[in-house]
Order: structure tokens, then C-alpha cells, then sequence
């Protein structure tokens, strides 16, 4: 039965493989081009992709685009995978009031993408702080004006890798992940570590830690992989050439000059797709199991 | 639910949580509260005015001369979401169960198909707007060369339309196949095996076993596909149709390819810098997701497969 059909899957498979592939491959034949073989449905490999490349990174400041990007990526993946393993310990292994409703805070911002918080976002982040500490006393002395009109301070922060940065850091996503994976580490786990007297940050170290590789390594691409990709928010709030993400980036590579070079556009979309498929390749067992796992509940 | 909590400090617990929880107040919350009060005043964004004037911005909305537009969008955004979730989720299961199949060559098909899978909104409008310019692209060249035509892809309201959806469609495969793949890992290879001697045939059990055993990975990626259609897909759009061409009557009151997320930023970032009206667009996307996370909670979890544990 299988056997028979065999060819069939296998053509399938093969046709949809290509398809997926195919836009990508173009991409990279097409940063290997001279210019006159760019613009011709050519998809021989040409000799100029060092060339490309070179135009790409230092004319078109690709570089400095990927390594603002890499920062920024680095930050928030390090950070809201720290932050929620400790929502996630706080969640599951202390009990304290008011805990049910806490979690409920944080699961609610499932609901609320950063893209819909977008033109408030801006304000909150552009508008300078008060600037004198008269300013500061009274404005914390109204919080009926502080929630109800518009903002009159913010965090200062257009312009400034901050901004790309910190309001990343929380994650709802993540903090559930954590939790429903510390759930199904048996409870004798804890309680043994705790009769043999290790400290919750002992616990953390040697038993927490070692024993999520896979929802941490599931996290870390998901998140590497999500902020790497960001297109609106660094394109409204970065204003400045020399700070902005990839992404942006390389729109602005095709809307510079007359003529686009999509040769260098090519190459450069092409470069781009590197960090993240690092990060997927090197994680790519332990993002597998991370889902696995936490899906098989 | 299981409760593991055998540490006592009251302290450590909220030290734990308090970063996160200053980042949600600062950045979540309050910013959220801000577009409530946002949307009920008349606001520039480059004379920094604002203005009280309750509800007006809504009602600029859904009547006047205006509401033409927004219905529009609403139904576009809404349209072009159910193509990209109904067509991408379809191929997306059959390629992922075709390629968890005992052939040889398994292991590289499934890592053909999914490698895309990190990539960006942007790069895909990027790429399919180099090949696909009506002018210099390839596509063209090629169909002008063979069938001597030269289709005005980002000028002609469908095509344009069908370019977007294709583009989104192709975009989210590669993340589609991944999570498909991952929990087709759970599905017990006994329950095929047994349909299989009771003679039933393969796509019966297509029907039959894989998809009702995939439906809580269909739901968890009806949402996060739901997402990329409302926000994400932002990038693609802009680099490839910047939201137009207008469309012909009766879709001639905006851009066929603007959704709800691009309308907001036209209205507040645009040359009118009207962010309370885009704040209370925003306010109204915001009450979609709402109701679709809602939704997906209450059913996600209720229609999952049957046995195995």
C-alpha cells in the first residue's frame, strides 16, 4: 500500500520543498548577479555576490543594521527568558496571596500585542520626563490626571536602544511556558531538595535550570526569532539612520537613489536570514522538545 | 492543578515577580489606558494638541463620510485573515503529515520544509517585490517572454490582493510545518496502524485520525496565524503594496491591501498625525483580539483529541 504510493509522496514532497525554497534561492542567485543579469529572469550564479556583499554591508550600512538588530535581539532573548523563569518559579513553588490573580494579570496581556498599543507606546517612550523635581512631586501627587489625560511625561526614550529593548522584557508567553513546565516536575523533586536544606536559589541552580534546557531553548528562538523580525515599531520610533534594525533597514536599501540596486537588496535580504537560522539550527532539538512537551499536557 | 509550592519566604515571591510586573504596569497597562483616554480626545501628533471630545473619533468611524474607509478595512483585514489562516493551515497539515511519513528521506523533507521558518515579514515583501515588479521582476519577464503579457501586479486592486495573501501564505509555511511537525510527534503511531488493518484508506485517516488529533495545534495556530494576519503582516504590506491600489466600487473607499494595523499608523503617524482617531482604531482591533483570545481559550482547549493518555 505505502509502497505503491511511495513516488507520489515522494514527488509531492519534492514540488512543495521547491515552493518553499524557491523565492529564497532566487534571493541568493540574485545577490550573486551583475546588475544586468539582476534585472533578467537569469537564474545562473553569477561572480559579483563578494561585491554585493561589500556594497551591502558598508555602503548601505547593512552592518550597522544587523549589529543593532543582533543587540537588540541578544537583549531582549536573554532578558525575558530570565524574567519569566522567575515569574514562572514565583508562580509554582511559593505560595503567597493574591497569587490567582496575579498570574490573571499576566495572562491578560496575551491579549493586548505591543502593534495595538502602538501610537500611546510612542508617546509613553518619546515624551521627555518631568524635568525639575517640582514637576516630578506634582505629578505624582494627581494620579486622577496621570490616568485620565493624556500623557504628559514619558520615558524619554526615542531614538535609544532602550526603546527597542525594555518594553520586550515581560513576557506573557513565557511566563506560562515556565509555569506549566515547572507543573509537571514531580513535587518530591522540591520537597527533597528542600528537606536537604537547598535555598530557593540552590533549587534554582541545580534543579530548576538543568532540568528546562528545552523550554529555555524553546523560548530563546521563538523570542530571538520575534524580535530579529520586528518592522513596525523600530520603523515609528527609530528615527535615526545609524540606530535602526535590519528589518527597517532594508527598506530603506531599496528606497535609496533612482534606480534600486536589487542586487545589494537581494544580498542583504539574504544576510539577514543568517543570525536567525543560526540560532534555530543550534536549537533546534531542544525547541522541537520544548513544544513536545509543554503541547502533550 | 498540581500545587508544588513548598517554599514559604514572603519576600522572595514578589521579588521574583516584581520585574515583570513593572514592565507590564510601564509598558503594557498603562500605555493601554493611555489609548482609552488617547482615543476620546481630539490629539496631533506634530502640534501635541489635545482636546476632550468623547466619543467623536469613534463615531467619525462607523457613520459620515468616513465610514465607508473604516467599514472597508474592518472587512478587508478580516478577509484577507481567513484566506491566510484557511489556505496556509491547509497546506501546512497535509505537507507536515505527508512528511511524517515512514518513506526514506523523511528526516531531510521535513528539514526542507521547514528551514523558512525564521523568516521575516519583511524579507518575504521584499523579495516577492523585486520578483514580482511589474517592470524589472523576473515573473514578468518571464510571462512576457512566453505568453506576452505583463501583468500590473501592484497597480491592479486583485492582483495586488492575491499577491499579499500568496506572499503570507508562503511567509508562514515554514512556521505552520514546525509546530504541525512537533505535535505530530504525539500522535501514537498504533492509532494509524490499527485504522490501517481495519482497511482504512489514507486519506480517511487524513480525515479521520490526523486532523482530529492535530486540533489543538490547528487552534494554537489559528490564533498566532490570526496575529500575523492583524499585526505582523505590517512589514510585508508596506514594502510590497504600502497599502493600495484603491479598489474598484464598492471597495474604493481605501486601499484594497490596507488593513486595520496600517490604517492606524496612515491616521496616526501619517501626514495628519491624528493619533486620537488611530488610538481609537486601535481600541477597536484591540476588542477583536480580545474576543478571538477569548475564543480560543473557551473552545481551544475543549475540542482536543480523544484517548492517548
Amino acid at each position: 500500500m505505502l509502497h505503491r504510493r511511495a513516488w507520489l509522496l515522494h514527488l509531492i514532497l519534492i514540488i512543495a520543498s521547491l515552493i518553499v525554497a524557491f523565492p529564497i534561492l532566487f534571493a541568493l542567485v540574485k545577490a550573486t548577479q551583475i546588475r544586468s543579469q539582476v534585472l533578467s529572469p537569469s537564474l545562473i550564479p553569477g561572480t559579483a555576490f563578494v561585491e554585493n556583499v561589500r556594497n551591502v554591508f558598508l555602503n548601505a550600512n547593512l552592518l550597522t543594521f544587523m549589529r543593532n538588530s543582533l543587540i537588540v535581539a541578544a537583549a531582549v532573548t536573554v532578558g525575558k527568558t530570565t524574567l519569566s523563569l522567575m515569574a514562572g518559579m514565583a508562580l509554582v513553588f511559593f505560595r503567597f496571596p493574591f497569587k490567582r490573580v496575579i498570574f490573571g494579570l499576566i495572562l491578560l496581556t496575551l491579549m493586548i500585542p505591543v502593534e495595538v498599543l502602538i501610537v500611546p507606546l510612542f508617546d509613553v517612550i518619546s515624551l521627555q520626563p518631568p524635568q525639575t523635581w517640582a514637576d516630578f512631586s506634582e505629578w505624582i501627587r494627581r494620579p486622577d490626571k496621570m490616568l485620565f489625560e493624556p500623557a504628559q511625561y514619558g520615558y524619554g526614550w526615542a531614538n535609544t536602544y532602550w526603546a527597542l529593548i525594555v518594553p520586550f522584557l515581560a513576557s506573557a508567553t513565557g511566563t506560562f511556558l515556565f509555569r506549566q513546565h515547572f507543573m509537571s516536575i514531580p513535587r518530591s523533586l522540591a520537597d527533597a531538595a528542600r528537606i536537604d536544606g537547598a535555598t530557593p536559589f540552590q533549587f534554582l541552580q541545580k534543579v530548576l535550570v538543568p532540568m528546562s534546557w528545552n523550554t529555555i531553548g524553546a523560548l530563546a528562538v521563538i523570542e530571538f526569532v520575534y524580535v530579529w523580525n520586528q518592522y513596525l515599531w523600530p520603523k515609528v520610533i527609530i528615527r535615526r539612520e545609524e540606530l535602526q534594525v535590519v528589518q527597517v533597514g532594508l527598506n530603506l536599501i531599496i528606497g535609496t537613489g533612482e534606480g534600486v540596486e536589487w542586487g545589494y537588496v537581494m544580498a542583504g535580504a539574504t544576510l539577514s536570514l543568517v543570525p536567525p537560522l543560526l540560532v534555530f539550527m543550534l536549537l533546534q532539538e531542544q525547541f522541537m522538545r520544548g513544544f513536545a512537551l509543554s503541547e502533550s499536557k | 492543578m498540581k500545587d508544588n509550592a513548598v517554599f514559604t519566604s514572603r519576600v522572595l515571591p514578589w521579588l521574583l515577580l516584581l520585574p515583570s510586573f513593572i514592565i507590564l504596569l510601564g509598558f503594557i497597562y498603562y500605555p493601554a489606558i493611555q489609548a482609552w483616554v488617547l482615543s476620546l480626545h481630539r490629539s496631533n501628533l506634530f502640534l501635541g494638541t489635545r482636546q476632550f471630545i468623547g466619543f467623536d473619533n469613534f463615531r467619525l468611524m462607523f457613520t459620515g463620510p468616513l465610514a465607508d474607509k473604516y467599514i472597508q478595512v474592518v472587512i478587508q483585514t478580516f478577509v484577507y485573515g481567513a484566506l491566510v489562516v484557511g489556505i496556509g493551515l491547509s497546506i501546512a497539515i497535509v505537507l507536515a503529515t505527508l512528511a511524517s511519513s515512514p518513506i526514506r528521506g523523511a528526516r531531510v523533507y521535513r528539514l526542507l520544509l521547514i528551514w523558512p521558518f525564521a523568516l521575516s515579514p519583511a524579507v518575504a515583501g521584499t523579495i516577492f517585490l523585486f520578483m514580482f515588479n511589474p517592470d524589472v521582476g523576473s515573473v514578468n519577464e518571464v510571462l512576457g517572454t512566453v505568453f506576452g503579457i505583463r501583468p500590473r501586479w501592484l497597480d491592479t486592486p486583485t492582483l495586488a490582493f492575491a499577491l499579499v495573501v500568496i506572499a503570507s501564505v508562503w511567509k508562514n509555511l515554514g512556521y505552520n510545518i514546525v509546530f504541525y511537525l512537533a505535535a505530530l510527534q504525539n500522535v501514537p503511531k498504533e492509532l494509524n496502524e490499527a485504522a490501517a488493518i481495519d482497511g482504512a484508506s489514507p486519506i480517511q485517516r487524513f480525515f479521520r485520525i490526523t486532523v482530529p488529533m492535530l486540533s489543538p495545534m490547528t487552534f494554537f495556530l489559528l490564533f498566532t496565524n490570526l496575529t500575523f494576519a492583524f499585526f505582523e503582516s505590517f512589514g510585508l504590506i508596506d514594502i510590497v503594496t504600502k497599502g493600495g491600489p484603491v479598489g474598484p466600487s464598492p471597495v474604493d473607499a481605501a486601499g484594497i491591501t490596507t488593513t486595520m494595523i496600517y490604517q492606524v499608523t496612515i491616521d496616526g503617524f501619517g501626514g495628519s498625525g491624528n493619533t486620537g482617531l488611530a488610538a481609537a482604531l486601535g481600541n477597536i482591533i484591540l476588542l477583536f483580539t480580545a474576543i478571538i483570545t477569548v475564543l480560543q481559550f473557551r473552545y481551544g482547549s475543549r475540542r482536543v483529541q480523544y484517548g492517548a493518555n
